[in-house]
């Protein structure tokens, strides 16, 4: 892991230096005087060898410092600690509502397999995984926010305003997981000790519950894992697509004004974040299936 | 060599034994024409892919011709899918802008199928090189992939061009794990070790022993990943990213119709069924292709 956040960040860092054209040229615009970009050059740091450079970055990184915005003049790290809370909001009501929601009809599709219930649910979830989010989501505020204005159109205005972001980025998630919840499900209820607890007149909530579900949760909670990458990366969409001031938005319109330093802070913060996470995902596993140990 | 009189088989068995394809691939068409769902998601694909290359032919309207007498009209028989706010017909640039759509998702496997099979053999097969191409891999999947083309957008530009890079290089880890694993599975069967032992070179192996026995899970991960490829694209072009207006990309129609969302729902609602078929009809087929060269499945 050391060595992935290494290379994550030396990949982060060398972002500045591959981006074709001068970037100090680019901050102080057609009028810049040599003596104005040997000034912010030698600010920045640009004027050092690039292992110091980085050596430098690395040290403000563990400080919690990522740089200042070249277009606001703020600092990366105020910026994101602003937005974060937004983008975490989202990205936990959508793994609720897609976990809650996709296990829920994978167990029952699983229960009534080859059904006409269990053939709806799998061509809806593949609907909801094939379908765009931004698409998905540009409906929702036709319908439920413009036409019946349950929510509001765009815009943070509490949690309210999350509820249409959280579903749209959640379905895809429901798809998925109803899709491995069933797979999973049909697989343990196959099971010998399934068999034997059926025979000796366990009931169908203790049987799911207690017996099926545990051991079903294995491949699935992996799977949430997985997902809160996608999550994170289709903040970006959801948040543009409803003008919600997280993270997401942020990086957007720092691409669009090409300011750096706050595109390199968003990502190596949250790949950072899909590290942790995928790390805490392995420890759930122990947990679940105490077969798994980790040296 | 057993004959029809050695054996117990009926004639109507035996027949059915000849008629039977003897080739893996053979087999696995034939399970996979049995597939529903996988024959539903080829058809649409193959009705997309024709629509595209046939759109001259399907449409008389030009793809970028703007007429300010017929803009925002809903869908009649005129133009079945409506106009956009330049009067342009939306059916003909669902149509041309197939090619855009379809041309990036081929584009983007293409590079990352090949980059990826060539950096998966490698580290299947020569262990000293594994540990290097793994670790970088595990850094690029650090990063959640759409993240990384968004990433790799910022560094080259906006573009058509670049988003197909983009996501092209999102995609290459998928590739290399799905390969490496694959190649590290096959590199120890009896035949690799013949061939070895026979002194037959490393590239003749790979190229003859070990590239056909590890090509399923190769077809199954690049159709899914041509699905997710186009998801991609179409992200970053409605994120302004990709393909610009007036390209005809699906995503950039849907990028271009949310402004009219309330005015004018068909600019947006058609492109993006069109993108969402598509991926569904990838989908569809990968997870059929899958269960066919599966050979547990039977």
């Amino acid at each position: 892991m050391g060595v992935t956040l290494i290379g994550v960040s030396l990949l982060v860092f060398m972002m500045l230096h591959l981006i074709p054209g001068d970037p100090v040229r680019y901050i102080l615009g057609d009028f810049a005087t040599p003596e104005s970009i040997a000034d912010l050059e030698s600010r920045l740091g640009l004027d050092k060898p690039l292992p110091m450079q980085y050596l430098h970055y690395m040290a403000g990184v563990f400080q919690g410092d990522l740089g200042t915005s070249f277009v606001t003049g703020y600092s990366v790290m105020e910026e994101i600690s602003n937005r974060f809370p937004i983008t975490a909001q989202l990205a936990v009501y959508s793994i609720l509502f897609g976990s809650i929601f996709g296990i829920l009809i994978g167990v029952i599709a699983a229960m009534k397999q080859n059904t006409i219930f269990d053939q709806l649910v799998m061509v809806i979830s593949l609907i909801g995984i094939s379908a765009p989010s931004f698409w998905i989501a540009l409906f929702l505020i036709l319908l439920f926010a413009y036409h019946l204005g349950f929510f509001p159109i765009s815009g943070y205005k509490g949690f309210y305003s999350l509820i249409l972001p959280s579903i749209t980025l959640g379905l895809g998630t429901a798809g998925n997981i109803a899709r491995m919840t069933r797979s999973s499900m049909l697989e343990v209820i196959k099971q010998d000790y399934i068999r034997t607890a059926q025979a000796k007149g366990a009931n169908l909530y203790r049987l799911i519950v207690q017996h099926s579900l545990q051991n079903a949760m294995i491949p699935v909670t992996t799977l949430i894992g997985l997902q809160f990458g996608a999550l994170m990366a289709g903040a970006v969409v959801t948040e543009t697509v409803f003008a919600l001031p997280g993270m997401g938005s942020l990086i957007v319109s720092a691409i669009a004004t090409r300011d750096i330093p706050t595109v390199q802070g968003l990502i190596l913060f949250m790949a950072f974040l899909f590290i942790v996470v995928n790390l805490l995902v392995d420890l759930i596993y122990t947990k679940l299936d105490p077969r798994i140990r980790y040296e | 060599m057993i004959t029809k009189t050695e054996t117990t088989l009926q004639p109507a068995e035996w027949q059915e034994l000849e008629k039977a394809p003897v080739s893996f691939f053979g087999m696995a068409w034939k399970k996979l024409r049995k597939n529903k769902g996988a024959m539903i998601g080829g058809s649409i694909l193959l009705f997309f892919i024709l629509t595209s290359v046939f759109a001259p032919v399907l449409t008389h309207y030009p793809v970028n011709e703007m007429r300010y007498d017929e803009t925002l009209k809903a869908p009649s028989s005129e133009h079945w899918l409506g106009t956009d706010e330049f009067g342009r017909d939306i059916y003909t640039r669902i149509l041309y802008g197939g090619r855009v759509s379809l041309l990036m998702g081929l584009v983007a496997v293409s590079i990352a199928g090949s980059v990826g099979v060539f950096l998966g053999v490698i580290a299947g097969y020569y262990r000293r090189l594994d540990l290097y191409i793994m670790q970088l891999m595990d850094i690029l999947l650090a990063f959640p992939s759409l993240l990384m083309a968004i990433a790799i957008v910022a560094v080259l530009g906006v573009g058509l061009t670049n988003a197909m890079i983009a996501v092209a290089i999102s995609v290459i880890p998928s590739f290399v794990r799905v390969v490496r694993g694959s190649v590290l599975a096959v590199r120890e069967k009896e035949y690799i070790e013949s061939a070895r032992a026979l002194g037959v070179r490393d590239w003749k192996i790979i190229v003859r022993h070990i590239l056909p026995n590890i090509a399923s899970p190769i077809i199954v991960l690049a159709t899914l990943q041509f699905g997710v490829s186009i998801l991609s694209a179409a992200a970053l072009s409605f994120l302004g990213l990709g393909a610009q207006p007036p390209n005809p990309e699906w995503g950039a129609l849907v990028y271009v119709g949310k402004s009219f969302l309330s005015q004018a729902w068909w600019m947006t609602l058609y492109p993006g069924l069109a993108i969402m078929l598509v991926v569904l009809g990838f989908n569809l087929l990968g997870d059929g292709l899958r269960d066919a060269l599966d050979p547990r499945i039977k």
